[in-house]
């Protein structure tokens, strides 16, 4: 173990960050616990995936979040950019299906930093841009005794080192906990 | 729609049967009336034309009629669902006289194509009993005259007190005048004469002018035309305060603007903006214009510029206090302005809904038009993702040791359940025609958590939704 989680994770404000794998999703909602406020979640009109609300409710309140339906992926940044600039929300997330150009991340940068806002994008394994501050890599883990533990990885950090942890969420302190790595 | 010379009838579907609603001379002459079947008049009259009509079209008209009627008095109310009522008292001389205001009223009416009847006299019973009877001026002073010999119907009385002042052999207004006043009264309540009274000017009787709608809009026009987006800004800016101070003195807030560019090619850009809630602050709404403002292709020039607002909803002043915090504001702000780039309607929130069925269990609502709800309470766990059910191999109603959900080869290290959910037979959906379902949470070897269900009914394993 180099470091600490708790000097990466309350994401870094004023920047965006990207996660992918198959636990980008509660990494997502545990950022919006974190992060308190309001959430602005970005999504393609045509995905057939849904975030359920119900199952969020074990993370953060529902209420909070404003889902923006969106037609393209370029709409998407579009819609991004202006919510990160704004600066009234505390999160901004948004899924991408496409590998990001450095010239869009780094708006979403100058958009995030102009408007004290995080910004987190889910983005397929393998297309993390440049631009990103943070990439996360988040795995679900199987526990005899845990049915919430996860693995997560910091496979890029532009303002320190890298890191793996084993995490679980607490639903009732809503909190999350560092673990010791599971026992096979 | 060009005039027709023939018998003509507009109809009107009545409690499932086609009656006439309005007629003209012509089939009045053939023997027609208001509240004949279609199919009889049919019969009577084989060259009858009709239309359908169209009541509310009929009552939009009448106000437009009735706006255009006050440039006679002030005074101008709606009379049943056809006419109009005028208290031209110290307008008409005006128009030369009482005689010559009929006239002018007349003609220009006939001129765009309305035949009119048109009453005058000095009380409002008598002006419609001449309206409506016999068509005609009552000179002043001179009320009975002109109504003697007019019908008892001129007095706005019912159907039933008409048919028994028939029998009884008082058919016209002056027989009614000419009787003695207790036995009438006695015999039909006092509605009777007081109606005689109104018609004669005894009983004073007012009338309700309506108040015109309020007008949302405002306009400047440019002496020279101007192009520049700060320009048009600018002359933005100046209409909307107009505009909001005049919403202010009304309590409302305008919901959807609509700003009109009329160039000087006599083309006209529109641009529409809807807010996320009533607003009327200028400071507010100026930027929200910005990005559709910067979309209009001014061509030449523009040379005029018109806002609307086209849905008002009422505002009323609220207190400001240290607590009220400005964030809804300023959040609402944001939808309006993402509004504009991808609608309104797609900018949502969820609400809680009282169902056990995963996929109805919340509802999605334009964040626009809804206010947050709560509490969400999740009774057992449920995944974060759902997605529509993928068929998964397996057989019998244990979660299947091995099985591949997208290309993966999983095994189940630990089953949770079954939850058991059944559908909702008072609602029709497609996707609960396999009936129950048996939910299971299951955690793979490899680290997915998936929700599995099977159905007994019509034995089958999917995968609905991933815990992570």
């Amino acid at each position: 173990m180099t470091s600490d989680l708790v000097t990466y994770f309350p994401l870094r404000k004023a920047r965006v960050h990207e996660v992918y794998g198959p636990g980008s999703l509660s990494f997502a909602a545990v950022a919006a616990a974190q992060a308190g406020g309001d959430v602005f979640w970005i999504r393609e009109r045509w995905r057939p995936e849904i975030l359920n609300p119900i199952g969020l409710s074990a993370y953060v309140d529902p209420s909070k979040f404003l889902i923006a339906q969106v037609k393209d992926q370029a709409e998407g940044l579009a819609v991004m950019e202006d919510a990160l600039r704004d600066g009234h929300l505390s999160l901004v997330v948004m899924e991408l299906g496409e590998p990001l150009g450095l010239t869009e991340g780094r708006r979403l940068q100058l958009a995030a930093k102009a408007g004290k806002t995080i910004g987190l994008c889910r983005i397929p394994e393998g297309m993390g841009s440049n631009a990103a501050e943070t990439r996360w890599h988040c795995t679900p883990v199987f526990d005899r005794d845990d049915s919430t533990l996860q693995r997560w990885e910091i496979t890029k950090n532009k303002s320190g080192t890298l890191g793996v942890w084993h995490v679980r969420w607490n639903t009732t302190s809503r909190r999350l906990n560092v673990v010791s790595p599971a026992l096979k | 729609m060009r005039p027709i010379d023939g018998p003509f009838v507009l109809t009107f579907k009545q409690s499932n049967a086609n009656r006439i609603y309005c007629l003209n001379a012509e089939a009045e002459r053939q023997g027609l009336h208001r509240g004949m079947a279609y199919s009889d008049a049919r019969a009577f009259c084989p060259d009858l034309q009709s239309r359908p009509a169209d009541p509310i079209g009929d009552e939009r008209f009448l106000n437009v009629l009735r706006r255009w009627a006050t440039r006679y008095c002030p005074w101008v109310g709606l009379e049943g669902a056809d006419g109009l009522v005028l208290d031209i008292t110290g307008a008409a001389h005006l128009f030369g006289g009482e005689a010559m205001m009929v006239t002018d009223m007349r003609q220009r009416l006939s001129k765009a194509g309305f035949s009119v009847q048109i009453g005058f006299a000095d009380t409002r019973g008598a002006a419609w009993g001449l309206a409506h009877y016999g068509e005609g001026l009552a000179e002043t002073g001179r009320t009975l005259d002109a109504l003697g010999p007019l019908p008892v119907m001129a007095l706005r009385l019912e159907d039933k007190t008409v048919t028994a002042l028939q029998r009884l052999g008082l058919r016209t207004i002056s027989d009614l005048a000419g009787s003695p006043r207790a036995p009438l009264t006695r015999r039909f309540g006092p509605g009777l004469m007081m109606r005689l009274d109104q018609a004669l000017g005894r009983q004073p009787e007012q009338i309700t002018p309506l108040a015109d709608p309020p007008h949302y809009g405002v306009r400047i026009t440019l002496p020279d035309p101007i192009g520049l987006h700060d320009d048009v800004m600018a002359g933005t800016s100046r209409l909307l305060d107009s505009l909001c101070a005049k919403l202010k003195t009304r309590e409302a807030g305008a919901r959807i603007l609509c700003l009109t560019l009329r160039r000087v090619d006599q083309e006209a850009q529109v641009v529409e903006l809807r807010l996320a809630r009533p607003l009327r602050d200028p400071q507010r709404i100026l930027p929200l214009f910005e990005r559709g403002v910067a979309d209009v292709d001014a061509g030449f020039g523009i040379d005029q510029m018109r806002l609307e607002a086209t849905q008002v909803l009422p505002l009323p002043a609220q207190q400001i206090s240290s607590v009220t915090s400005s964030r809804k504001d300023q959040l609402e702000d944001l939808i309006s302005r993402l509004g504009t780039r991808i609608g309104l309607e797609n900018i949502q929130r969820v609400l809680p809904a009282d169902s056990h069925i995963p996929e109805r269990s919340f509802l999605v609502a334009p964040a626009a038009y809804s206010e947050p709800e709560g509490p969400w309470v999740a009774l057992r766990p449920r995944p974060l993702s759902l997605f529509p059910p993928e068929p998964i191999a397996g057989v019998g109603a244990q979660p299947p040791k091995q099985f591949r959900w997208r290309r993966m080869s999983l095994s189940t290290a630990r089953a949770t359940g079954p939850e058991r959910i059944t559908p909702e037979w008072w609602l029709e959906d497609d996707n609960w025609r396999s009936g129950v379902r048996d939910y299971w949470h299951v955690e793979t070897r490899q680290g997915r958590r998936l929700w599995l269900y099977y159905t007994p009914q019509n034995p089958g394993w999917f995968a609905q939704g991933e815990f992570v």
